[in-house]
């Protein structure tokens, strides 16, 4: 395996599964229960956590033994905070288009606790390589399960996938509409993307009993 | 052994370091950026107001605007005037033309009026600047006037374009934080399409605005003098601002409205 040794490929590969941000470590909730309505959104954010994620861990392991332990906390949200915005700005003046639709992401970014949470967890006591993979391992594993969120509650919310119609016109009553069959408008507000996330780590510990905490 | 990093004076000077290495660094990118963002602005605003005149490149479901090329030349043929009328105490009390405005405010254009400014102008009590874009395409006049708002999160404005009767003839809807997937689908066509043919005006000519109503009944909206339109599922504060923005900032606009049609 030339690139990557098998305890880095671990990297990448522990935070999809068996040490999902989301089902295991409980990160990054609040943004996965609030982007999720749909599909679209979900991917452009578990894009962006990627970046973010990854360049940051990596500045923040460069900086790890001149960082003060007092005040470690703050440096990590300045240098979160201060990277997405140049991100955003640079973004602004050279691709306008693209910057409208990320910039409501830039507070969600900022705020997100799986960023703070992995700068905190490895970053701090990592070198840089390993803490690039760890970042993009669990921006991975986030934006997993953002996807899977997203399909089911736009799928069943809005019957679309994309923005596009996958189940008929639901006004006009073709395709699944003319059994009967109903969006449900439920599935758009944000405690259904928790009870999802809840299902999901049902199945995933119910498939791997190790994950059960007594 | 205490670590070099915990002592009291490495961490202050560590922290006042870290803010000037910070602060000078976005400082240094806001202000190297900001042509291009503001010149990335102007071109918007100008293709949000073609946009509700009805010229995109809007395909089935998706919003296009007319290319960042074309923009400035279309804007210049099809917006014939761009009027500043100044209310006070809902009464109109000026109008001015394009050239009028430009010569008294340092040769700035009226469609660069800052809607907030003015609302906050308004509310200490001094005339409010309500620019006014005037289409002729197809031997009709359109009239479009901006809004401005607040949503759930953040900033709401949009364009809104009427015919001389105050009856809708296209919209543009955007946001500045509304949730994804939720407030931010005003920005969506099958909201913003919703809007045409509303009327705003009873056939009294009483200002009604148009409200965004959860259970409307008429999905497909076919009652267009009904003053509402079907509210987004999960978005009630975000369809709430756009009802009070129109209400509001269009409000101000029936009184010109009122002379015209005399």
């Amino acid at each position: 395996m030339g690139l990557l040794s098998k305890k880095d490929t671990k990297l990448i590969t522990d935070p999809l599964a068996d040490n999902n941000p989301i089902t295991i470590q409980v990160l990054g909730i609040c943004s996965a229960l609030a982007i999720t309505a749909e599909l679209k959104a979900s991917l452009v954010m578990g894009i962006a956590v990627l970046f973010v994620l990854g360049v940051g861990n990596v500045v923040i392991s460069l900086m790890r033994n001149i960082i003060p332990s007092k005040i470690r906390i703050i440096v990590q949200l300045i240098v979160v905070a201060s990277l997405v915005i140049i991100v955003d700005q640079v973004l602004k003046a050279y691709a306008y288009e693209l910057s409208k639709t990320l910039s409501v992401f830039v507070g969600l970014i900022i705020t997100n606790c799986i960023i703070m949470g992995r700068f905190e967890a490895f970053a701090l006591g990592n070198g840089p390589w390993r803490s690039f993979l760890d970042g993009i391992g669990n921006a991975l594993g986030y934006a997993v399960i953002l996807v899977i969120v997203g399909f089911f509650r736009e799928l069943l919310g809005s019957g679309t996938l994309f923005g596009i119609p996958v189940l008929g016109d639901a006004i006009e009553k073709t395709g699944v509409y003319s059994t009967g069959y109903e969006n449900n408008g439920f599935m758009l507000m944000p405690p259904m993307a928790l009870i999802i996330v809840g299902l999901l780590i049902w199945i995933q510990r119910s498939r791997n009993k190790n994950l059960i905490e007594d | 052994m205490e670590k070099r990093t915990d002592k009291n004076v490495y961490t202050i000077l560590f922290a006042i370091a870290m803010v000037f290495v910070v602060g000078s660094l976005l400082a240094y990118t806001a202000s190297s950026l900001k042509p291009a963002i503001t010149e990335n602005e102007r071109i918007e605003k100008q293709q949000n107001i073609l946009y509700a005149m009805g010229f995109n490149e809007n395909e089935e479901n998706t919003i296009a605007f007319v290319s960042t090329d074309t923009v400035a030349g279309l804007f210049a043929s099809i917006v014939k005037e761009q009027l500043v009328l100044e209310v006070q105490d809902g009464k109109l009390i000026k109008e001015q033309t394009r050239e009028e405005y430009m010569a008294a405010n340092n040769g700035q254009e009226p469609y660069l009026i800052d809607v907030k400014k003015q609302q906050a102008q308004a509310k200490q009590g001094n005339p409010r600047k309500l620019p006014l874009f005037v289409s002729e395409h197809d031997g009709e006049t359109l009239y479009v006037a901006p809004i401005y708002g607040k949503g759930l999160w953040d900033a709401i404005w949009g364009f809104i374009a009427v015919d001389k009767d105050m009856i809708v003839r296209g919209t543009f809807f955007d946001h500045a934080g509304e949730t994804p997937g939720l407030g931010a689908n005003i920005k969506q066509r099958y909201f913003m399409d919703d809007f045409y043919g509303e009327h705003l005006l009873t056939s009294q000519g009483v200002f009604k605005g148009i409200a965004v109503a959860k259970g409307n009944n008429d999905p497909k909206n076919e009652r267009k003098e009904d003053y509402k339109v079907d509210a987004l599922a999960g978005a009630t504060i975000t369809g709430d601002g756009v009802s009070a923005m129109i209400k509001a900032d269009l409000g101000l606009y029936v009184p010109f409205f009122q002379n015209l049609n005399k």
